[in-house]
């Protein structure tokens, strides 16, 4: 796909769509949204800015490699399970703080479970469609 | 609107399994796809499903005052939406590995006859 | 006691792990571990002897009842004497026997397993526990009949071992639960006090046949005999201790336990009696009539195991003193002649009663172990033998009326048979004249020659003075098989009466028949005829049968074409579902709870219809995945319509996602082609419809019956409360079921996990067949 006006857009969309996809994601406790549908959001912008500059560009934007982040999100979540032992709650038992932060909203480890999500979902979808990609070029070489 | 919905489902369900009965993968693959949202659907029609009242309370009220749809079937197909991606991805690059080794994407030419079970 | 029946396990364990590394002679140091615990059950014997028994209760899933609760009576205390008395010959004969095999660290772990669970199985007291014990002697002989499992024949035998005794341990199990249910407690020990209650019930009938299958089974009476001389292709070792003092007793033992619950009841006593007595008839003869020794000692074993059976039936006191003297006395002169029998195979490597004689000259200890067991056997006086006989006479002629003398007759005839089979494997090979390919046999170690020896004199130091054993042991064994004190003691010399007279008669019937024969067998062609009735030649043909059965149906269901299986599945789903549907469920609709149609939705479901339409009939694969495209974001559309907003946002990114992954790797794909013809189509079609129809009548019934929402509305009003969210379906998935949550993604990332290593392995090139 060679259009100009596809490139030029998806620039300025990868980090719009980016900060959409964050906006989804912290939104999405008390309106809809949340972390699966954000992650995909996300997803969906780097696949859009593969779309029009080609697979190799979107992952040297994205520098390390995707599948990186699926442990992370997944050690995130786990950890956010595991805080409320520390306090003697049960296993993901939902702790807040007691204020709430404008912009945000309240904080607590639900949220970071979310953002946990999140991560995962990126990471999981990007490598799917990053190893597929590569995996056409390596033929295509073939 | 309920009545088309219902039609709706048996369609997406007669369909999705014409599909699996085809030979070829692709379109077994396809009638997956197409059964998992027919199943969906039935999941979403079995909850209280209320036009137009998402289930999130509003602003400043603590608990719902109106009627609002079932977040239970909500969240299940969610879960399964996200999910069934996982599978679908899987099953697509499994059958590209297929065609690339046995250059076809007829089920039948999978078949290993071992004559002594 | 726990640490006495796990040791076996334990050691077992051990030498699993670190076996390899011993040196073959160091495993007859293995041979102190059975032994240690003889010594320790017989430290009990005072107790016993008191009347008394000792009981120990380990905790295991108290939950269900079943506890590790060993309790050791005059009957255990017996049979774990057998177990680990003669179990500690075993152990050295074998290490003796087996020095050159190379596994022969596996075979000591079969064997120290085996040995185990036999003595958990006659130490238990709950059924269940003893269950569990049964369940392993049968798969620990499995595996030690089968040990040479390079030769056919021999894991055969093992198989069918296996499933004569696991199929009759599948009895068993109904058995015991149902015994727990009627009788409330799975303790033997409670169980007598329910004796009555048992015997009254309705199901007593149809408890005893699963007990007795599980008994006969085990102890290899008619009709389940023939798993046993075929298990014969065991190393001699195993069958001197399986096949003679241990396993196959198991079902005596079984049927000794419950005697005090179960027994004196007509059916009892009849069904035990008939099958017992013809069990001893039929292999005694069949005994006489092969040239194998083993083969012989193995017809001998169920003829002898047929009599404990008989006499178990006849049930007066005399007759279970009867059996507790001869399971003692059977144990001690055919674990002899199994290991004389072992022996000759071992030096001269053949079993042929016809080719072997004369052996006394190159064997002389082995020819004196194989003399006194056959004495023994034989029930000459001053052996344990003599005792056993002169109690099975008592016994029989006790009975009332005419029985007696029919009861007598049958005992004397299998006695007679007995004698004749124990004669020539004790003493046929070791006199006449030595062959000269036998005199070159070397020395038997004494290890080989020993555990014989042994076994052979105390059944002479039994027999000369049995009162070492009455007051101690055989008191405590009649009284725990009986219920109550049996006060009899035992002698050798009864004084001058009918029960010598038989025994004489026997004798002497017996010794003559042999040396007319010149201890020579029949002929085993003689018995061809009878081949096609044989239980074993049926059983094989019912096997081979559900084989040939089983291959076909296979044949038929699973044929390797995926479409078929689910054609299958899917026909009978609509078979059963439609079935009820239309006879028990009254069809109808309730309108009243259905919003009205607008037109914009008719439109909607017209596009949605027709995106379907195409996805299943185009021939082009990409058009069909845009018509999958457009499924996808219909079904968005439905969820915005019907305030699910999270899930229309989940759909639409989701669809985007797989049409982009179906294009990048499918593009490349062929064309579908075109494989099936119109009237394959119209079937599958018609089988989607009708499905599809169904799958339609039943969401419009449910919506005639709402489902209770209890869930849904607690986590209407918690969400905000609880949890501080509005956004309830966000709610659910990250805080109340965030551990579902949590396995999903874990679920997600193995899948992509999967995608990136089926992609980043390395396809060789097509193999084109």
């Amino acid at each position: 796909m060679n259009s100009i006006i596809l490139k030029t857009a998806s620039s300025y969309l990868l980090p719009l769509l980016l900060m959409f996809s964050v906006f989804i994601l912290l939104r999405g406790h008390s309106l809809s949204g949340g972390g699966f549908v954000g992650g995909l959001v996300a997803s969906i912008a780097f696949v859009l800015h593969a779309f029009a500059h080609g697979f190799d560009k979107a992952r040297a934007i994205f520098r390390t490699n995707p599948g990186f982040l699926i442990p992370v999100g997944l050690f995130l979540c786990f950890i956010m399970g595991a805080v409320p032992t520390f306090f003697g709650a049960p296993f993901m038992k939902g702790l807040w703080l007691e204020k709430s932060i404008p912009g945000i909203g309240h904080i607590g480890t639900a949220l970071f479970f979310d953002i946990g999500v999140f991560i995962v979902v990126i990471g999981v979808t990007l490598t799917i469609l990053f190893t597929i990609s590569e995996s056409d070029m390596e033929q295509e070489e073939v | 609107m309920e009545l088309l919905l219902v039609i709706l489902i048996g369609v997406l369900y007669a369909a999705g399994i014409y599909l699996m009965f085809r030979r070829s993968m692709v379109r077994l693959l396809l009638g997956l796809i197409l059964l998992g949202n027919g199943a969906n659907l039935l999941i979403f029609l079995m909850g209280d499903i209320a036009k137009g009242k998402p289930p999130i309370i509003k602003a400043g009220a603590s608990v719902f005052t109106d009627v609002y749809a079932d977040p239970v079937p909500q969240s299940l197909i969610l879960t399964a939406i996200v999910i069934s991606f996982g599978l679908q991805s899987f099953a697509i690059i499994l059958l590209k590995r297929i065609y690339l080794l046995t250059g076809s994407d007829d089920l039948d030419t999978l078949n290993t006859h071992d004559k002594d079970i | 006691m726990l640490i006495a029946v796990l040791s076996g396990f334990l050691l077992a364990l051990l030498l699993f792990f670190f076996g390899k590394y011993l040196k073959s002679r160091h495993f007859s140091l293995i041979g102190f571990l059975p032994l240690g615990i003889f010594i320790y059950l017989l430290s009990f014997l005072p107790l016993i002897n008191s009347g008394q028994s000792a009981m120990f209760h380990y905790s295991w899933v108290p939950s269900m009842g079943i506890n590790l609760d060993f309790r050791l009576d005059g009957l255990a205390l017996l049979f774990g004497c057998m177990i680990t008395g003669i179990g500690s010959l075993v152990f050295f004969y074998a290490a003796a026997y087996m020095k050159h095999h190379p596994f022969i660290d596996r075979f000591f772990v079969f064997l120290s397993v085996f040995m185990a669970s036999m003595l958990g199985l006659v130490l238990a007291d709950n059924v269940l526990l003893l269950f569990v014990f049964w369940e392993l002697t049968s798969i620990s002989s499995f595996f030690l009949i089968g040990f040479n499992n390079e030769e056919e024949g021999s894991r055969k035998s093992a198989i069918m071992s296996l499933s004569v005794t696991g199929g009759g341990g599948f009895f068993l199990l109904a058995g015991f639960i149902l015994l727990g249910n009627l009788s409330g407690s799975y303790s033997i020990r409670e169980m007598i006090f329910s004796s009555e209650v048992l015997k009254d019930s309705s199901l007593y009938g149809l408890l005893l046949v699963f007990l007795f299958l599980g008994a006969f089974t085990k102890s290899a009476q008619f009709p389940f005999h023939f798993w046993l001389p075929n298990a014969m292709k065991a190393p001699t070792p195993v069958s001197a201790y399986l096949h003679s003092a241990t396993m196959v007793k198991a079902g005596i033992y079984l049927l000794a336990r419950f005697t005090p619950v179960l027994g004196t009841h007509s059916y009892w006593n009849n069904s035990l009696m008939i099958t017992g007595a013809f069990t001893m008839l039929y292999a005694a003869i069949h005994a006489l009539f092969r040239k194998d020794l083993k083969a012989i000692l193995a017809y001998s074993t169920i003829a002898s195991l047929g009599m404990m059976v008989f006499l178990l039936g006849i049930g007066s006191e005399k007759a279970l003193l009867a059996v507790s003297v001869f399971i003692l006395v059977h144990a001690l002169y055919k674990a002899g002649l199994f290991l004389t029998a072992g022996v000759i195979d071992y030096k001269t490597g053949t079993r042929d009663l016809h080719k072997l004689s004369g052996l006394r000259k190159v064997m002389k200890p082995v020819a004196i172990g194989g003399l006194l067991a056959a004495l023994s056997s034989a029930g000459m006086p001053l052996t344990f033998g003599f005792i056993g006989k002169d109690l099975i006479y008592e016994a029989t002629l006790g009975a009332p009326g005419n029985l007696a003398w029919i009861l007598t007759g049958i005992a004397f005839v299998s006695n007679v048979c007995l004698l004749i089979a124990g004669l020539m494997v004790g003493i046929k090979p070791f006199f006449g004249a030595l062959p000269q390919k036998f005199s070159r046999v070397k020395k038997v170690s004494g290890f080989l020659w020993m555990p014989g020896i042994i076994l052979g004199v105390s059944a002479i130091i039994f027999g000369v003075f049995p009162m070492f054993l009455d007051r101690n042991l055989i008191t405590a064994v009649a009284q725990s098989i009986n219920g109550t004190v049996i006060d009899i003691s035992l002698k050798l010399w009864h004084g001058f009466s009918l029960v010598i007279l038989l025994s004489i008669l026997t004798l002497s019937v017996g010794f003559i028949f042999y040396f007319l024969r010149k201890g020579k067998p029949f002929n085993q062609e003689k018995l061809a005829g009878f081949e096609s009735v044989s239980p074993e030649y049926l059983t094989e043909l019912i096997i081979s049968k559900t084989d040939k059965f089983a291959f076909r149906y296979t044949r038929l269901l699973h044929n390797g074409y995926l479409r078929y299986y689910l054609i299958t599945i899917i026909v009978f789903l609509i078979g059963l579902v439609g079935y009820r549907l239309f006879t028990e469920v009254p069809l109808s609709v309730n309108y009243a709870q259905l919003s009205e149609t607008r037109f914009y939705e008719v439109v909607f479901f017209i596009i949605i219809v027709s995106a379907i339409l195409i996805t299943v009939f185009t021939s082009s694969r990409l058009t069909a995945i845009a018509g999958m495209g457009i499924i996808g974001y219909c079904m968005c559309l439905i969820f915005v319509f019907y305030g699910a907003p999270d899930l229309a946002m989940t759909q639409f990114t989701i669809d985007t996602l797989t049409v982009v992954l179906f294009v990048l790797v499918l593009f490349r794909l062929p064309q579908f082609k075109k494989y099936v013809n119109l009237k394959v189509q119209f079937r599958d079609g018609l089988i989607a419809l009708s499905f599809g129809a169904i799958i339609s009548i039943i969401a419009l019934q449910a919506f005639n019956e709402p489902a209770d929402k209890v869930v849904s509305h607690f986590y209407g009003d918690n969400a905000y409360v609880l949890a501080k969210g509005r956004n309830v379906v966000n709610v659910i998935l990250v805080d109340f079921r965030g551990f579902d949550t949590m396995v999903e993604i874990i679920v997600l990332s193995i899948a992509a996990l999967g995608v990136y290593s089926l992609l980043k392995l390395k396809v060789k090139a097509p193999e084109k067949e």
